[in-house]
């Protein structure tokens, strides 16, 4: 049998490679709570937050919720995961894509009342991409 | 396969599809970044940033299509013995880690001006970053394998682990809460890319995976050509 030591060789690299699949599979599971970028509103109506605490808050800019102070700087905003909504407030340049009804991470922590106090805006978009034409359709 | 396990039959083969590769791969690669900056449209949300696309996604493939084929080539190595798979992975390791710094410095300049940061550790990005360490790493240890005379059995080990780490590349933007956005491409749900934009993109992508092809193909042929030197040197010394 000239095969031997080659098909041993292939059963040992297959149980090492499925064992270690698993073991990866089970980190990630593990980890899916402490690797999410942001918290949504819901996890911060849900309580599973701290106050004062620093973090992210991701969601969709509520349309209609943008309003500008007389300052020109300080914005206010409602952020939403659909379930629920998280007032923000921030003061300073926000991103271009920034914008009423599209994706926001916020930098900053909760204060008194739920306000949001953010340091930070960064825009999320979405995956899709088209022509001006085709987004006024 | 086996019948390529001889250098000397693949090399009689790598030999002109080099040239072929590196041909096809640059017409290729030029009607696409014409068509990317001068022909598609500008997109409705970042107007003619994206055009940065028609660079980064190709590079993203690359990257991890280039760590796929080292560890294809470690299980080759560790199995079968294969003559040529250490060489292959060795060959493939610096283009692959060109192309995943690549999709890193153009991710970084793309995201500046869109999501207003030129980095952040979410999950896509973090486990992009570590395929580039993973590459150094690689690289580092292949080599010094290679100048004590192994055979390369550490490295096709490091290879084959290392993979665990591109599934983990594709599915963070599911599994996580991230930055990056969705993909925008897949065999399930087809393109949120619209055709007018997307036309460009198979072009460079061919174009790219054929010079990366036609670079590793070089490397590999040199990489040999060393060894024959080396070989003939020491049979000349012992004379």
């Amino acid at each position: 049998m000239m095969v031997r030591p080659k098909h041993q060789r292939l059963v040992l690299l297959i149980l090492a490679v499925t064992a270690l699949i698993g073991a990866v599979l089970f980190a990630m599971w593990g980890l899916q709570d402490r690797a999410a970028y942001f918290v949504t509103p819901s996890d911060i109506a849900a309580g599973k937050t701290a106050p004062g605490k620093s973090m992210r808050l991701g969601g969709m800019v509520v349309k209609g919720s943008l309003k500008r102070n007389p300052d020109g700087l300080t914005i206010r905003f409602a952020v939403s995961d659909t379930k629920a909504e998280t007032a923000v407030v921030y003061r300073g340049i926000t991103p271009d894509l920034f914008r009423e009804g599209s994706g926001v991470v916020a930098e900053g922590r909760l204060g008194p009342g739920g306000l949001f106090i953010a340091d930070t805006i960064l825009a999320k978009h979405d995956e899709r991409y088209m022509p001006p034409q085709m987004a006024n359709q | 396969m086996h019948g390529y396990a001889n250098p000397a039959r693949f090399l009689k083969l790598a030999r002109p599809a080099t040239g072929w590769l590196l041909g096809v791969g640059a017409l290729l690669l030029a009607a696409g970044i014409y068509g990317g900056l001068f022909v598609t449209p500008p997109d409705y949300l970042q107007g003619e940033t994206v055009r940065i696309l028609y660079i980064h996604v190709p590079a993203a493939w690359l990257g991890m299509a280039g760590w796929a084929s080292i560890a294809a080539s470690s299980i080759s190595q560790l199995v079968w013995r294969h003559p040529l798979a250490a060489v292959a992975g060795r060959a493939l390791a610096p283009v692959g880690a060109v192309f995943a710094a690549l999709c890193l410095a153009t991710g970084s300049i793309w995201g500046r001006p869109t999501w207003g940061t030129w980095w952040e550790w979410d999950g896509r990005l973090t486990s992009m970053l570590i395929l580039f360490f993973l590459y150094l790493g690689y690289i580092a240890l292949a080599s010094a394998e290679r100048e004590r005379g192994g055979e390369g059995r550490m490295a096709a080990l490091f290879g084959l682990v290392g993979a665990v780490n591109l599934p983990i590349i594709h599915y963070s933007v599911l599994w996580w809460r991230t930055l990056h956005q969705g993909q925008s491409i897949s065999i399930a749900q087809g393109s949120s890319i619209a055709p007018e934009l997307l036309w460009p993109l198979p072009l460079t992508m061919v174009g790219f995976t054929a010079i990366f092809a036609a670079v590793t193909l070089m490397r590999m042929r040199a990489e040999l050509a060393r060894q024959k030197l080396e070989a003939r040197l020491r049979r000349s010394a012992a004379e």
